[in-house]
């Protein structure tokens, strides 16, 4: 039982993402951490253009090193946040950002989860209240019950179907 | 009411392939440029050293249309791409090279052996000239209007038909 547990915690081990600043070099980095730390939160939030689906923290394509120099020359330099999302967005669009801002053009993409819960919300309600206008379904028939009966071979549906007609 | 059963599922169904199949034509590699329709970045950049003095900064453009092409020794598509570079510069179209993030010796000997028909061509060692300009990829070439707004900006390298679709025809709108 022991060795299964260790096994078990050795494939979670495995199976553990990669840390996630891979691609940071020592050298890069600032010597205050708490400017450090905000040039890491920037890192991920930027995307390294040329891989496109990695963070220019996660990637070690030479321009994502040039964006990282750039937001730590920056951070360094006194901006705030905005001011150098805003720089690399007024370069590279609004595609730099990994996650897409509220805009007219994402609109789709941010409200279409909600949109399609409404319309599923609404469908529900539609339904559970056709339903209730509809009544309980039509009793069945005398001959229906009989076959009823014979298929589960006793009296009961027999006799439920004269309680019925009550 | 139950037509609407079927007609919905079906919408959906327009819409969501509508979606995809403009999605699956589109290349994603190449990224929309922020630039486009703006004025020209700001950006000084020193001179392969040998070749000339003057470098290359945002005051060479503007005056007239020119294209701006991103290029380095280290990468092969511009080296597929330059004779046609060469050639557009032969029939009096102004090109400028934005040498990105290169060697200046390994440029010159480059331009040396490829041939050399740019008007100015600037050493972008560290690739800043390229991040204001929003260079994610060599090649690039960029068209540049009289009043210094990018107008176009084409990733990879140029083909023969590239040239006659998309560079000639700006070009000429540009001048009338």
């Amino acid at each position: 039982m022991t060795r299964f547990f260790l096994v078990l915690a050795l494939a979670w081990l495995v199976m553990l993402p990669p840390t996630a600043d891979a691609a940071l070099r020592p050298d890069e980095l600032l010597e205050d951490p708490e400017l450090e730390a905000r040039a890491r939160a920037l890192g991920k939030e930027l995307r390294c253009v040329v891989c496109q689906n990695q963070s220019i923290d996660d990637s070690n394509a030479d321009l994502a090193q040039d964006f990282r120099r750039i937001v730590r020359e920056r951070v360094l330099a006194g901006q705030t946040d905005d001011e150098i999302l805003r720089f690399m967005v007024d370069r590279y669009g609004e595609f730099v950002l990994l996650k897409p801002p509220v805009i007219a053009g994402t609109i789709i993409l941010w409200g279409g989860p909600f949109a399609v819960l409404l319309l599923g919300a609404g469908i529900a309600v539609m339904t559970a209240r056709r339903k209730r206008e509809g009544g309980e379904a039509a009793d069945l028939t005398p001959e229906e019950r009989r076959r009823l009966g014979e298929l589960l071979g006793n009296d009961a549906v027999r006799a439920g179907a004269t309680e019925g007609r009550k | 009411m139950r037509r609407l059963l079927f007609i919905v599922p079906a919408v959906v169904f327009l819409v969501i392939a509508t979606f995809l199949a403009i999605g699956l034509t589109r290349d994603p590699s190449e990224l929309p440029s922020a630039l486009l329709d703006r004025p020209a970045p700001d950006f000084d950049l020193p001179p392969l050293p040998g070749r000339d003095e003057h470098g290359f900064s945002r005051d060479d453009l503007g005056g007239e249309p020119v294209l701006v092409n991103v290029f380095a020794s280290w990468c092969v598509p511009c080296r597929v791409e330059h004779p046609l570079i060469n050639r557009l510069a032969e029939t009096g179209i102004v090109v400028h090279g934005l040498n990105h993030k290169d060697q200046a010796a390994n440029a010159q000997a480059w331009l040396d052996e490829l041939g050399d028909n740019f008007t100015r061509v600037g050493h972008d060692l560290d690739g800043r000239a390229g991040i204001e300009w929003g260079v994610y990829g060599v090649p690039e070439t960029y068209i540049v209007d009289a009043d210094g707004t990018i107008v176009h900006r084409h990733v990879g390298p140029l083909r023969p038909e590239d040239v006659e679709r998309e560079i000639r025809p700006i070009l000429e709108s540009l001048k009338r």
